[in-house]
């Protein structure tokens, strides 16, 4: 093996990350934020976002009500009907969609840049004057309680429903944003026109633009078509309770007949996004089960005891703390010998400090891994959302290489002891 | 910013093409190897893919854990993918990191270890593997498609393998299927990014160059006689849902008739791009939709063709509306097709696929690892050409040859109908206080 060369000829002083000379942050009157960063390596433009108005809102008996709203907003409109909305998108090429989530109702779209307009003004259409045809309200329902239906053959979703159900005990987050058969069941064409009434509106909404378009043009067309959106009636964020804590190994299962294999799901509460340790929780948890082929989890389950095709862990932090968790695959005889070997790596990391290789190997992938992550307009619109929503800063990924540098092993131990116990942990597991 | 496409073959048999963009300080290196399931015969089926997953387990010079940490190490992304055709490595990292991409890729051309304990251990991952893949009513009806589809030609049988062998294979069939295929003549090497071109190819000669070539390969899949008549086949398993799919013999990418089909399939059941990363977009306009998703005959449609060496199939996968049943679904998609098959298409339908396409293609090129992918997925069936072509190829279709083409394919011989019949399901909670 010859030794490691340097470059072979690539030049990086024509690149720069994200940061605030080419990210533009503007506000709207009616307090939309937007942001929007250019890119004309490809003639196309990348539009994402959300909107303040999540599953926090809905009652326990309408289980699923925020994101059936939000799909059945490209259902009709005032103006257009459902075919003349996807004939309008698709004839072009373009592609706009929304999703429910837990704290935010989230949307995307793409489209060659000359089409932009277009894109523009069907997003505020949709979100400002839907119709919800009845027709198309309950065919939709028959497709959200088809996936329902699937759901419930789905080892991995049904070990994540009771993974949640598990460690989250009376929170909000233990509910599932599509909901039940039941509570979809009991939605009335009432109860999404109302939801659409008071829960859509321009405060707290965030839209981000990246590609091929001039940044001052972005803004002039979202503030002609959003500009004049207004919702007084919008009732303030919900704040999230505290979320539960575990005081005892607690293992649950579901049975899913006639399947191959069983998935295993295992973790506790986990940090907020915005918590002081979130970047050291998530340098170890690379350590612990993605680094590599998976980390300390994937090498003992997979790589050693050969017993699944994937096993690893994962920090899912957000707006509230989400779960810190690790999925398995394995076959159903193995499953005990899995959350076996599973719980002694979450025991090593608990008791003893990484090694220094390991967290210098971590920080070195995050660091070298960003600008892969920011290749698409879609991952850098994926990026400018997280800034925003987790009020980062517009520097952040300039500033990312000196947070990442400044974890130590002791940070690293500190954020582990303080999420993960060993003999408090939510053991979820779903099969056969 | 972007040259034009380098392409040049090492003494070996190495075919290297190399594409220089300048726009991401990101390099995307890819190896491609003329074997997939299409190269397996029985006993031996699942073969490539084993082999795909052994090259992770090390060579003397990089063990097995040292390889995945040095690349992670790096800030790289890397994977590797076994299909009907070929088997593909890659890896996308820092445009100064990417001489470690090369230095290892040429390595496991040639000195993979198979050390018999990892291949132990990886036999029962890909049994894993395999157990989760079973646990999905659309593998499951998808395998039994492909078999009926093929009684003779090996994409008879899913590229992960039939569990019989993956019980059985040993160490050296692996081992002989690696040294036949995995030969510089027999690969593909394909690099995309911001270098310069003659630079990078002079460190591909150092490294590539020293890797001996193998003995030329002849490979003729057994040929599938033509189809003599619809078959069905029906999968029972749990659930509450039904699923169908219909599968029809398709051209091969290299055929003429690949592009009106494209069109059609567009037309019929969206427009799919072949990108392997970059966004695809809806299909609600498209007549399937329309006809039976609109009129709840099916909750979901979805369609697609595979570019493919040999004749491949073009499948329409439908999830069935709860209250109908799989007779009077079929019955209307066959009206849908009936009716492309009737008479030519309006000029304005081909001036949106043609735009459809065109977006997609620049989604595609938005990644320099999905131009890198291009660059040896194309030649892996055709040549890069292929690609470059591709949209004015598309231009050219007329009305009357996308109703040649349906009326070609698209008949009831010529196809296969899987359905899978749910029988339902039966859940049950316990809780186990530990």
């Amino acid at each position: 093996m010859s030794a490691s060369r340097n470059a072979l000829g690539f030049s990086p002083s024509r690149h720069s990350l994200p940061g605030p000379e080419d990210i533009t942050r503007v506000e709207l009157p009616n307090g939309i934020v937007m942001l929007v960063r250019r890119n004309d390596n490809s003639p196309s433009v990348v539009i994402n976002g959300y909107l303040e108005a999540g599953s926090l809102f809905e009652p326990d008996d309408r289980l699923g009500l925020a994101d059936f709203v939000a799909s059945a907003l490209m259902r009709g409109t005032q103006r257009r009907n459902f075919q003349q909305i996807y004939d309008t998108l698709e004839s072009v090429g373009a592609s706009l969609g929304f999703n429910g989530g837990v704290h935010t109702t989230g949307f995307g779209g793409r489209c060659l840049a000359e089409d932009l307009p277009l894109l523009f003004d069907l997003l505020a259409e949709t979100l400002t004057q839907p119709a919800f045809p009845e027709e198309q309200v309950e065919r939709l329902r028959v497709q959200i309680l088809t996936e329902l239906a699937i759901r419930a053959q789905d080892t991995a979703e049904m070990a994540s429903l009771l993974f949640d159900q598990i460690l989250y005990p009376g929170h909000p987050y233990s509910r599932p944003e599509d909901g039940y058969p039941e509570t979809v069941q009991a939605i009335t064409l009432q109860d999404l026109r109302e939801f659409h009434r008071r829960h859509y509106g321009p405060r707290g909404m965030l839209l981000v633009v990246v590609g091929a378009v001039e940044a001052g043009q972005a803004v002039d067309l979202a503030a002609r078509s959003l500009g004049e959106w207004r919702n007084p009636q919008q009732p303030a964020p919900i704040a999230l309770p505290p979320a539960p804590i575990l005081t005892s190994l607690r293992q649950e299962r579901v049975t899913v007949n006639g399947k191959s294999q069983a998935d295993v799901l295992l973790g506790a509460v986990g940090p907020e996004r915005m918590a002081p340790d979130y970047t050291a929780a998530a340098i170890g948890n690379s350590i612990l089960g993605q680094f590599g082929m998976m980390g300390r989890i994937g090498e003992a389950v997979r790589e050693k005891a050969g017993l699944a095709y994937y096993a690893f862990s994962s920090l899912n932090a957000g707006v509230g703390p989400g779960p810190w968790q690790i999925a398995a695959g394995v076959a159903p005889g193995n499953v005990e010998r899995a959350i076996e070997l599973i719980r002694q790596e979450v025991r090593r990391f608990v008791e003893s400090p990484v090694e220094e290789e390991e967290l210098a190997d971590v920080k070195a992938n995050f660091i070298g891994s960003l600008p892969l992550s920011l290749e698409s307009n879609g991952g850098v619109a994926g990026a400018l959302v997280r800034l925003e929503r987790y009020k980062l800063g517009l520097d952040y990924y300039q500033r990312y290489e000196d947070l990442v540098n400044a974890v130590t092993r002791e940070d690293v131990l500190r954020a582990a002891q303080r999420y993960l116990h060993p003999e408090r942990l939510g053991i979820a597991i779903a099969g056969p | 910013m972007t040259k034009p496409v380098e392409k040049t073959t090492l003494a070996n048999g190495l075919m290297v093409l190399l594409k220089e963009i300048h726009t991401a300080p990101i390099v995307s290196h890819w190896v491609w190897y003329r074997v997939g399931s299409r190269n397996e015969v029985a006993g031996l089926t699942g073969a490539s893919h084993w082999v795909e997953h052994m090259l992770f387990k090390g060579t003397p010079n990089f063990p097995p854990s040292v390889l995945d940490r040095a690349v992670s190490r790096d800030g790289g992304y890397w994977n590797a993918l076994t299909y009907l055709d070929w088997t593909t490595f890659f890896e996308t990292m820092p445009a100064d990191k990417i001489d470690l991409a090369l230095r290892l890729e040429a390595d496991r051309m040639a000195n993979a270890l198979f050390d018999p304990q990892e291949v132990a251990s990886e036999r029962t991952v890909i049994i894993s593997e395999r157990q989760g893949n079973e646990n999905e009513p659309t593998f499951l009806l998808s395998e039994e498609v492909q078999a009926a589809a093929f009684r003779v030609h090996p994409y008879h049988h899913e590229v992960i393998g039939d569990m019989a062998d993956l019980e059985r294979m040993t160490r050296d069939d692996l081992y002989n299927h690696y040294r036949r295929y995995y030969t510089p003549n027999n690969a593909v090497l394909a690099v995309a990014g911001d270098f310069d071109s003659q630079q990078m190819l002079a460190r591909i000669e150092e490294l590539y160059g020293a890797v001996p070539p193998g003995p030329s390969l002849d490979w003729q899949p057994r040929p599938e006689p033509p189809a003599r008549g619809e078959r069905r086949v029906t999968v029972e398993g749990p659930g509450d849902t039904t699923y169908m799919m219909v599968s029809y013999r398709a051209p091969s990418a290299s055929e003429a008739d690949f592009f009106p089909f494209t069109v059609m399939d567009s037309l019929l059941s969206g427009a799919s791009s072949l990108n392997l990363f970059g966004g695809g977009i809806s299909n609600k306009t498209s007549r399937l939709y329309q006809a039976l998703v609109e009129k709840e005959f099916a909750v979901a449609v979805s369609g697609g063709l595979q570019a493919t060496i040999d004749p491949f199939l073009y499948t329409i996968n439908l999830v069935l509306h709860p209250q109908r049943t799989p007779e009077e679904t079929l019955a209307a998609l066959d009206e849908q097709v009936e009716a492309i098959c009737a008479a030519p298409l309006p000029e304005q339908d081909l001036a949106r696929a043609l735009k459809q396409a065109k977006a997609l293609f620049a989604y595609g090129s938005e990644s320099i690892t999905n131009q890198a992918f291009w660059l040896g997925f194309a030649e892996m069936f055709a040549s890069y050409d292929w690609f470059l072509n591709y949209l004015d190829r598309l231009a050219a279709v007329t009305p009357e040859q996308v109703m040649e083409t349906a009326r070609k394919y698209l008949r009831r011989q010529n196809r296969v109908v899987g359905i899978y019949l749910p029988v339902g399901s039966k859940q049950q909670a316990e809780e186990v206080e530990a």
